[in-house]
């Protein structure tokens, strides 16, 4: 190849490359913003572990442990004699570790039917936008529980074992954070009871009451109204219910609705609640609520929460 | 006469050319190594959280330098800690990201020892905007330069309000260290 033509050739390829080069050069924030690969992940779409009875997709961060104290009062229309529910206490006591980021794992202790339960929450997918998209968070739930209350199988019914003091909860929530402000969580939720009562119908079969597998759909959301204060509600609809036909009023069963403020302190989450229900694990809300918010069966109560890091994580330092 | 101004045409462009380019390729230099740490030394404790994901561009040529920071890649050592940071205090989700575009006041390319500089230019933080002028050093190390500043932060001054009662362990200033190492991009 001659001199000339090569010279040409260069001059073309500078040519060519010249614009790219102060293209390049324009504005130098505005070229990091276009090349900026992050994802990011929605953060406290739910200030809590519980939205109102029931669980958020929150879990506790890697190496914190929540100490959660869950009260509720006796219903308000019991009236003066018992002020107002306030002489009946229901609690539930327990302890949430995270073990990672995603993987919470709890044990507490019920007042009614004095029940021991424990779970494993995992949260395996994050609402992000960014590089990668995606609409929703969502966590599941694997729990059981175990009423030691009555002391002897004996109480319960003749061939009552001690295995079927327990019952499981499987959920899966799914939650978004619309805004900072607003987010929506909806709870598919199967309780299974291992044992559960029976009736003689009038061809002389056994028939159970209600099904051992009981289905619910869930739905709740928060609404942040200020830095520190939140408002939720938590609903679940029972899907295959036993039916009230035949049972008299107290025994009557009702679907969980709850209504809570948050108030968020330093390491502190205090949730003020109205709901119908006194049952703390999902065995007892969900399937044994026998109080009617809208007939007046209101009980107050709060979960106060206390977060303690007892691992911290590692920053680099 | 016209074939001889072709020929020195042909001889002057690409030599113009490399004379406009060959500074255009070496000046642009990238952060490939980052890292800001903010330290809040409060009455109860002290909180430091560390960000390595910045990112940052140098003009050389003409001394100019951005950074874009995201607010959620600062990671403290307690979870709720981080939770409250970006919900209550930055509000990064309403403000993801924090920036610097400026210029290197004091820069001298030739030089090959540290130097000290002012990054002068606008710096953007929970959506406020300020005019700041920030000393710090640089120093060329083979094949990149590195940067170093520490400066104290006013948290009035870009409106994040630390609710007092909420939290005693926020200091209202905020003292934040930046160590960038850049490449030639």
């Amino acid at each position: 190849m001659n001199l000339p033509v090569m010279k040409r050739i260069i001059t073309v390829l500078m040519l060519l490359g010249l614009p790219l080069l102060t293209l390049a050069q324009d504005d130098l924030l505005g070229e990091l913003e276009k090349n900026s690969k992050d994802t990011e992940y929605a953060v406290a779409t739910f200030k809590g572990t519980r939205l109102v009875n029931g669980h958020t997709v929150e879990t506790k961060g890697a190496g914190s442990l929540e100490f959660i104290f869950m009260h509720r009062f006796g219903a308000i229309n019991d009236g003066w004699y018992e002020l107002y529910g306030l002489d009946q206490a229901y609690v539930r006591l327990a302890l949430d570790y995270g073990i990672t980021d995603n993987l919470s794992v709890s044990i507490g202790r019920n007042s009614v039917d004095k029940t021991m339960d424990g779970y494993l929450k995992y949260k395996f997918l994050k609402q992000s936008s960014g590089v990668k998209n995606f609409p929703v968070t969502i966590t599941a739930l694997a729990g059981a529980a175990y009423k030691t209350s009555p002391k002897e199988n004996s109480q319960v019914n003749a061939d009552f074992q001690t295995v079927d003091r327990l019952s499981y909860t499987g959920q899966l929530l799914i939650a978004r954070k619309f805004t900072s402000n607003f987010s929506l969580q909806i709870m598919p939720t199967m309780v299974h009871k291992n044992f559960v009562f029976t009736f003689t119908d009038n061809q002389g079969g056994e028939l159970p009451k209600e099904s051992n597998d009981q289905f619910f759909l869930g739905i709740g959301g928060r609404l942040k109204l200020t830095k520190g204060l939140s408002i939720n509600t938590e609903y679940y609809q029972h899907l295959n219910p036993r039916g009230n036909s035949g049972y008299a009023d107290g025994d009557k069963l009702y679907n969980s609705l709850g209504f809570g403020i948050d108030i968020e302190t330093g390491g502190h989450v205090f949730q003020l609640i109205l709901t119908n229900t006194r049952g703390l694990t999902e065995r007892a809300f969900l399937t044994e609520t026998t109080d009617d918010f809208f007939a007046g069966d209101i009980h107050l109560g709060f979960n106060v929460t206390r977060t303690f890091q007892i691992k911290k994580k590692r920053t680099g330092e | 006469m016209l074939h001889n101004n072709r020929r020195s045409m042909q001889k002057i462009l690409p030599l113009l050319f490399s004379l406009l380019m060959s500074p255009t390729l070496a000046q642009q230099y990238f952060a490939e190594k980052s890292i800001i740490v903010f330290f809040s030394d409060g009455v109860i404790e002290d909180i430091r959280a560390e960000n390595k994901k910045s990112t940052s561009i140098f003009d050389l040529g003409k001394a100019d330098v951005a950074f874009l920071v995201s607010i959620k890649d600062f990671q403290f050592p307690k979870t709720l800690m981080q939770v409250h940071f970006n919900e209550k205090y930055m509000e990064s989700d309403k403000y993801p990201k924090s920036s610097f575009k400026g210029k290197l006041v004091g820069f001298n390319p030739a030089a090959k020892s540290v130097q000290q500089v002012h990054a002068v230019g606008k710096l953007t933080i929970h959506g406020v905007t300020k005019d700041v002028d920030i000393p710090g050093t640089i120093e060329f190390k083979d094949p990149g330069y590195q940067m170093k500043a520490k400066f104290m932060l006013k948290l009035d001054d870009y409106k994040i309000t630390v609710p007092e009662i909420l939290w005693q362990n926020i200091a209202k200033e905020v003292e934040v260290t930046i160590d960038f190492t850049y490449r030639p991009l």
